[in-house]
């Protein structure tokens, strides 16, 4: 092939390329504002498309007119500079335009806001309280209560150089391990408040974002009209895992909503007794291992080797295989001036009991200990 | 009179020239330019496929906030002051500024101020990755040890920006020459003189808020800290009374720059002169009453998102009339498109996409979609590359043969125009959709569907940075030689710096000249 | 000639440091100025000088005005800071009031850390600007509270809604937030991303 001959193909690949480039993206991917499935949002969407509109009309009248003279006033043509520099009834005239769009515009802004911050009578109020870097959910009327963090496909995932591609991870980034479930059809109230620091409660398509301040609490709310899943994520930069803690509500019926809370309440209970019962080593093992890679995988390596100088290791750890005490302490309370939490403030009694059995009974440790729930909670 | 200037470093080290220090300035600006730009390579690195691949969460943290803090008071602030510290007293009739020790000491303060910023990236915990608006308690109480030289030296900073506001006060107030009343100065000169009153207002305010800062992470005082009694709310008050003057400080020089540019290349007297000093002073005064905008999601009450509603979409109004009023310059004028006109008509059509941006964020309840998404990254990177840095460029390539006494290689130049402004639209444009779409900003990895969006704007990033290399060899190059410039460069241009020779004489206007 | 521009400058150059210094004081005064903004308006729903009760018995008869016609509900919610090792809770979430009935409630409190921890409660209400209407007669957010490791506390909260509350609120959420006195300081939360960092470069 001459060189001729491949500049051409090229060329026709690169046309090829720029045709099609736009349209695939336009199929696919959202240009413009998320639309909404709450009242709310679509007043927000009407509102930003009138906004958008009337810039586009304002942009092509100014840019029409600067390129039209760009065009023709130009010296090579033989364009004369004319010698007015000004016209107060022009100057006056374009004063008072802009300003007259501008009250056209807050009107309707003002009745969506008005509407968005009325948010009185809810049939539900949830307080959703951000984490670095979790969020915890609390229904204020049912007591329902529990932790939502980004789902461990996502979290494998997103580790550096992790060898799995995103795309193939479902829902990559916007999954969490238990979602909010929310009836369809329902005032929700949200109410945000924080346990560090600023966070910020963000689904697109239920047109909310609200801060989370810690020391304070914030209202919002939506009234979600179809059910399905709505992903949102943390919109207030928050430290190192901002970009990981998603936030997922699942819209559902009624009756769905009334099964969900009621299979919540049995687990809550479920889980209060566990704390009184005595469990076997296999079972606490089993949960124990779970728990594990959920929470501790992290910096003490799946394999419990730990990083030298950084994280202690599991295995033949000098805590992980000494008394029984000192563990249960470094578990629940946390070290001061390391990354190791107080863990006692975010798992339950059986947890703990569980996976402080397992770190003594697994990688090689040897202790024979069976650590009970009824042990931690002293 | 002999023209003699000192040699050596002492030179630069001792300067009290007005024209050494603006070039002081301009270089100093320039490398943090490349610096900040450095970090925006890493920032598009990572983001240019989903996953993680380049840096890790934190260090990426850090680059996004290094990166602004180093863009703002880094490299547009001092580039605009090393504008006015060349231009003013040429402009004026004035032989140099007023107060020429200090002005020494307001630009050697910045290298000081700026290696210690950047050298906190080398500490230990890291450097600040906290957002270059550093919210409590992220910035107090969570934040690495190294935050307290990141304090020392925005302190330093400030000093430098306030001695410099004084400065150029000082030389416009009392030191033009005999006939150059205020609403004869050149219209770059009005907007500077604006810009530093604005400067002398919330520079302070900004120092009060990291001092605050300070006191709360290592004194026990609780400003923002909820326990103690304070509020952590009110740290983005204090911070964005100073924050929203700060972007009309970058701004209001960028319109000046562009005034004077226009007029030149359309032949045309600059159209309502009158009105843009006008439209100049209400956008300053607005800037002052309208800064919780940035905050409509902190839960204020309704009564408070409607008056900050309100009063942002009005500056609006004398912004329109800015652009209206360049419009009309051009209009039957008699135009020819050297580089720094190119350069300052893309400004004007690309400084408008970003005001209407501005205009959509400024409704608080469409806000509340946009706030803290990719859409008002787009927003502010049109008004402050696009914008301001578009209009530090025009004015290099307008003045340098003035500065160098050599022509800039026109060829290059307009390449690195259509370069840097197909790139720069391949690299910002895109943002708009993602933040509409619903990415959040300051994320390291995103989901999938936005992956074909960050690629594109990865790939118009690299482009856009490697055509400021091209700039830097351009401006070499004409410093080194290239064509004799005239001594009025342009075509008939207006204002006194084209009545002195080029390159501009060490001592300048030592006698007042005449101005009728 | 020269000497007297130099004068000139003087004056010219101490107006402005005397904004210079005026803006610096300014930025300070942000804080008391935001507290009596939050004060008259019920911004964030917070309460300023929550160290004191905002209710006086012997000036506020008239808020006492019992409105039996009118129910409003109110709701208690509670949260820890920072990972604080303690149980804390409202004994009772929802309780239906009329305006002008002095009421009692009570929060449960336990430390569960090992030691003796000083806690602050600060109090939060939506809507905000219910904050006004809100009148805590007894609160265990007044003081500072110590517990003895493993101690358990339950604390009283009385209070009584103003009748001159809005009509069109018809819910209130009070908030509390327990913070340590002591928390764990900046140096340790650096040397935390310090380890992180090293962590992720190890890895």
């Amino acid at each position: 092939m001459s060189a001729s001959k491949i500049m051409k193909k090229l060329f026709s690949l690169l046309c090829a390329g720029l045709v099609l480039i736009p349209a695939s993206v336009l199929a696919d991917y959202e240009l413009n504002l998320t639309p909404s499935v709450t009242q709310l949002g679509r007043d927000i969407y009407d509102l930003h498309m009138l906004i958008l509109w009337i810039v586009t009309i304002v942009g092509i009248g100014v840019f029409a007119v600067i390129i039209y003279s760009l065009i023709n006033h130009r010296k090579s043509k033989g364009a004369v500079a004319a010698q007015f520099h000004e016209s107060a009834t022009v100057e006056f005239v374009w004063t008072v335009i802009p300003f007259i769009i501008l009250v056209a515009i807050a009107v309707p802004a003002t009745k969506t806001l008005l509407a968005i911050e009325d948010t009185s009578n809810p049939d539900l109020t949830i307080k959703a309280t951000g984490w670095q870097w979790k969020w915890e959910y609390e229904y204020l009327d049912s007591g329902v209560h529990f932790f939502s963090s980004l789902d461990k496909a996502s979290n494998d995932a997103r580790q550096m150089n992790s060898g799995t591609d995103p795309r193939t991870v479902p829902n990559y980034l916007l999954d969490v391990d238990k979602p909010i479930v929310v009836p369809v059809n329902k005032k929700i109230r949200i109410l945000t408040t924080a346990n560090d620091v600023i966070h910020a409660w963000w689904v697109p398509e239920l047109a909310i974002k609200r801060d989370a301040i810690p020391g304070f609490i914030n209202e919002s709310w939506f009234k979600a009209e179809k059910t399905g899943t709505y992903r949102g994520q943390c919109a207030e930069l928050c430290g190192k895992d901002h970009g990981f803690m998603p936030i997922v509500v699942n819209v559902v019926s009624e009756g769905e909503y009334n099964d969900w809370i009621a299979k919540q309440k049995k687990l809550a209970k479920a889980s209060a007794a566990s704390a009184n019962k005595t469990w076997s080593k296999a079972d606490l093992m089993k949960r124990g291992q779970e728990v594990y890679n959920a929470q501790c995988a992290a910096c003490h390596q799946a394999n419990g080797q730990g990083i030298p100088g950084v994280f202690p290791a599991i295995a033949g750890g000098k805590i992980t295989t000494g008394p029984v005490k000192g563990h249960i302490d470094i578990v629940v309370k946390g070290k001061a001036g390391t990354a190791m939490q107080a863990f006692g403030a975010q798992l339950n009694a059986a947890d703990l009991a569980a996976v402080i059995t397992y770190e003594r009974n697994a990688f090689g440790n040897k202790t024979g200990d069976v650590v009970q729930p009824s042990q931690i909670s002293k | 009179m002999s023209d003699h200037k000192p040699t050596g470093i002492t030179r630069w080290l001792f300067t009290t020239n007005h024209k050494d220090i603006g070039t002081l300035y301009l270089w100093f600006a320039f490398i943090m330019f490349l610096v900040g730009g450095a970090m925006a390579m890493v920032i598009r690195a990572e983001l240019m496929e989903p996953g993680m691949q380049v840096v890790d969460p934190l260090f990426f943290n850090s680059m996004t906030t290094m990166h602004g803090l180093i863009m703002v008071f880094g490299a547009v602030m001092p580039a605009m002051v090393g504008f006015a510290n060349w231009m003013v007293p040429m402009m004026i009739g004035a032989p140099d500024m007023a107060l020429p020790r200090m002005n020494n000491w307001s630009f050697w303060i910045l290298p000081f101020a700026g290696t210690m910023l950047v050298s906190t990236l080398f500490m230990e915990g890291g450097g600040p990755a906290f957002g270059w608006t550093f919210y409590a308690p992220l910035s107090t109480t969570f934040a690495p040890a190294s935050t307290d030289f990141f304090i020392f030296a925005v302190h330093m900073l400030g000093f430098s920006s306030i001695m410099g506001a004084i400065n150029i006060i000082a030389t416009i107030l009392n030191m033009r020459a005999p006939g150059m009343t205020l609403m004869k100065m050149p219209l770059f000169v009005w907007t500077w003189l604006i810009t530093a009153f604005l400067l002398i207002a919330v520079m302070p305010v900004l120092a009060g808020a990291v001092t605050m800062m300070l006191t709360d992470r290592n004194f026990g005082t609780s400003f923002f800290d909820a326990a103690g009694g304070g509020d952590p709310v009110l740290f983005q008050h204090v911070f964005w009374f100073f924050g929203h003057p700060e972007v009309y400080i970058m701004i209001l020089p960028a319109f000046g720059i562009v005034s004077q540019i226009i007029p030149t290349f359309a032949r045309k007297q600059l159209f309502g002169y009158a009105s843009m000093v006008y439209a100049t002073a209400a956008i300053a005064f607005l800037s002052f009453i309208v800064w919780a905008h940035h905050m409509f999601t902190v839960g204020m009450p309704v009564a408070g998102e409607l008056y900050f509603t309100y009063a942002t979409v009005m500056i609006a109004v004398p912004t329109a009339v800015k652009v209206f009023n360049w419009t009309a310059t051009m209009w039957k004028g008699s135009m020819t498109f050297e580089t720094p006109m190119l350069w300052a008509v893309a400004f004007v059509f690309l400084f408008t996409i970003g005001g209407f941006t501005g205009l959509m964020m400024g409704v608080a309840p469409a806000d509340f979609q946009y706030h803290d998404s990719y859409f008002i990254v787009a927003h502010f990177h049109y008004v402050l590359v696009t914008g301001a840095v578009f209009a530090i460029i025009a004015g290099i390539y307008y003045w340098i043969p003035k500065w160098t006494g050599n022509m800039y290689d026109e060829r290059l130049g307009k390449i690195h125009f259509w370069w840097s402004t197909i790139s720069v639209n391949v690299l910002f444009f895109p943002q708009h959709f993602l933040g509409l779409a619903g990415m959040p900003r300051r994320i390291p990895d995103y989901a999938v569907q936005f992956a074909e969006f960050n690629f594109m704007s990865s790939i118009g990033g690299f482009a856009f940075g490697a055509a400021q290399l091209l700039f830097l060899y351009i401006v070499i190059k004409c410093i080194r030689g290239g064509d004799k410039a005239t001594d009025t460069v342009w075509e008939n241009p207006e204002g006194l710096e084209w009545t002195i020779p080029s390159p501009a004489p060490y001592h300048t206007f030592e006698t007042a000249p005449k101005v009728k | 000639m020269l000497n007297q521009q130099n004068k000139s400058h003087n004056k010219l150059v101490g107006k402005l440091l005397l904004v210079v210094v005026g803006m610096f004081g300014f930025g300070f005064a942000l804080a008391p100025m935001y507290e009596a903004f939050c004060n008259a308006f019920g911004i964030n729903g917070r309460f300023v000088d929550i160290q004191k009760g905002s209710y006086d018995a012997t000036v506020a008869t008239d808020k006492m005005q019992l409105d039996k016609d009118r129910t409003v509900t109110v709701q208690f919610t509670a949260s820890r800071n920072q990972n604080l090792q303690w149980e804390f809770r409202p004994m009772e979430t929802s309780i239906t009031v009329h305006p002008g009935e002095v009421r009692e409630v009570k929060y449960y409190a336990k430390n569960m850390t090992g030691k003796t921890v000083v806690a602050q409660a600060v109090p939060s209400i939506v809507p905000g600007q219910a904050s006004k209407y809100f009148n805590k007669m007894e609160c265990f957010c007044f003081t500072q509270q110590t517990f003895a490791p493993g101690e358990a506390k339950e604390m009283p909260l009385r209070f009584v809604v103003d009748s001159g509350l809005p009509k069109k609120i018809s819910t209130l959420t009070l908030a509390y937030t327990f913070f340590d006195t002591e928390r764990r300081k900046v140096k340790d939360s650096a040397k935390i991303e310090t380890n992180m960092r090293l962590a992720i470069k190890a890895r």
